[in-house]
């Protein structure tokens, strides 16, 4: 009985109000898919950086007068350097035939460059890839070496720009659920109001506070959760048009993202949503309308 | 079962005090008046009684429990001892009679099935027995006035508070709602009633504690107003 009362009111209270409550789901909607669109990339910028960092190594190249004794030297004390797990040896030729299957689409290009022009070089994996300082400090300057290069260096750009997207997500997130929470409040507020009369007779016959506030606090979850779901609705569009669709082509260079992420985001969004809203409908309640 | 020990209340802001050290002892099943002119400090002795305020200084007790130092989560269970009836009868005008009343057991958690066998019966003992569909717009002053002393009454409370609840009615029906006091009185449950219809008064012979300037000026067995 009492399960059904308060669900009578939730719902003639979401109505009675109808345009504020579609304003509240929807600035909730919005500040949820920002804030599971962040979440999504700070995972996606995490296991590209496992992929990644998985593959890169530090590429030594060595000088054009390198002499065969300096080579085997180098070759002697990488293998047995205690920071570095292998070492690949890639001489010219093989520099060159790299380069021309890498650069096969630019015909122009392979034929400016000279076979020899491409230097030879030893490919060290290191057995942790933030290490990259020390190997640099301890070979650099030593005869045949030309120049050390962390290809780590080159994608901290991309997670650079991954970062900042990831940050101004949350940002209109945090801007977004901002908005949403006074829009709560105000909703709660005007609720409040319009039953006025039914509260007063409620406690002045005794009915518990749960019991008053219920209603109004379930009907600030009810839209949280509501928002929620949107969300997820706009994170799996996302998924399908986004980047499964037109963003296919960058395939080989952003990791996918799994399907379990996304429908991670349901529970999480879900439980955001609810939780704030019902925090902030109850403070709404106890400090400002003293219900 | 009703007692105040010292009480003075002080609103904020307010230069002199609503209530100044007032005692008075109310026993179980009286039927006492609370008179005064305006602003003489009878109504905060009803918002007192149903700790809607806590007094400045004093103590006060309501079914032998100290209302004063009552932790607020408690003060709901502890309302539902007490029936409270206002001059503007303070229903709900989108619900029937029956409705109003039923309301009242309703948020408290009682389930239809009493509100169903309980408002009858106390809508008939109020007289309104044939009206119980009627919305309060479709009643008179009178029976509006008792659906709000049923709402007050169905949860059989051991106090009833009435603040001026004649106050809004003509003499013949004001005598009306008195009976109906009476007859509720008579069942065993305490009343207190604040008011200055001096008419009322004079014809119950009840016992009268009068209040000047928020002192007790007079407290009289069986008394009258003036």
């Amino acid at each position: 009985m009492r399960a059904k009362y308060v669900l009578s009111e939730v719902l003639t209270g979401l109505w009675r109000n109808v345009t504020m409550t579609i304003a509240m789901m929807i600035t909730m909607a919005v500040s949820l898919t920002m804030l599971g669109a962040s979440l999504l990339l700070y995972m996606q910028v995490d296991s590209m950086k496992t992929f990644f960092y998985g593959k890169l190594e530090v590429a030594i190249f060595l000088k054009t007068d390198v002499t065969d004794q300096q080579r085997n030297a180098l070759r002697t004390d990488l293998t047995g350097d205690p920071l570095v797990q292998n070492v690949i040896y890639e001489s010219r030729d093989v520099a060159w035939q790299r380069f021309k299957t890498q650069f096969k689409d630019a015909p122009d290009l392979v034929n400016a460059t000279k076979p020899d022009s491409l230097p030879e070089s030893f490919r060290v994996k290191l057995r942790n890839a933030e290490q990259f300082q020390s190997i640099s400090d301890k070979y650099k300057g030593r005869d045949g070496i030309g120049e050390i290069v962390d290809q780590r260096k080159l994608l901290e750009r991309l997670f650079g720009i991954l970062g900042s997207i990831q940050h101004l997500a949350l940002i209109v997130a945090i801007v977004q659920g901002l908005a949403a929470l006074l829009l709560v409040a105000n909703t709660i507020q005007v609720a409040a109001y319009s039953k006025r009369r039914e509260v007063a007779v409620m406690k002045l016959v005794g009915a518990s506070n749960w019991f008053i506030q219920a209603p109004f606090v379930l009907e600030a979850v009810f839209a949280g959760l509501v928002g929620a779901l949107i969300a997820f609705a706009m994170l799996v569009a996302a998924k399908f048009f986004l980047i499964d669709g037109s963003l296919k082509s960058l395939a080989n260079l952003l990791t996918p993202v799994p399907w379990r992420n996304i429908w991670l985001m349901l529970p999480l969004l879900a439980a955001v949503g609810a939780v704030v809203n019902a925090i902030t409908g109850w403070i709404t309640l106890r400090f400002y309308v003293r219900v | 079962m009703i007692q105040l020990e010292h009480v003075t209340k002080t609103y904020p802001k307010a230069s002199k005090p609503s209530l100044d050290d007032v005692s008075v002892s109310i026993e179980k099943g009286d039927f006492v008046f609370f008179i005064g002119p305006s602003g003489s400090g009878k109504s905060t002795m009803i918002k007192l009684l149903l700790h809607e305020v806590a007094p400045t200084a004093g103590k006060v007790y309501v079914n032998e429990k100290d209302v004063t130092t009552m932790r607020s989560w408690k003060i709901p269970s502890f309302r539902r001892s007490i029936g409270c009836v206002f001059q503007d009868f303070r229903l709900l005008p989108n619900r029937t009679a029956y409705e109003n009343v039923a309301f009242a057991l309703e948020v408290i958690g009682k389930s239809k099935g009493v509100a169903r066998r309980v408002v009858p019966e106390v809508l008939e003992l109020v007289g309104l027995g044939g009206k119980e569909h009627r919305y309060p717009h479709e009643l008179s002053g009178g029976e509006q006035q008792r659906v709000a002393v049923a709402r007050a009454f169905v949860n059989r409370p051991l106090i009833l508070l009435a603040d001026e609840p004649t106050g809004n009615l003509d003499p013949d029906t004001s005598i009306e709602i008195m009976r109906l006091l009476d007859r509720i009185n008579r069942t065993g449950t305490t009343v207190v009633m604040v008011t200055h219809d001096s008419n009322i008064v004079n014809q119950m012979r009840r016992r009268v504690v009068e209040i000047e300037s928020g002192h007790i000026v007079r407290d009289q067995a069986r008394g009258v107003y003036g």
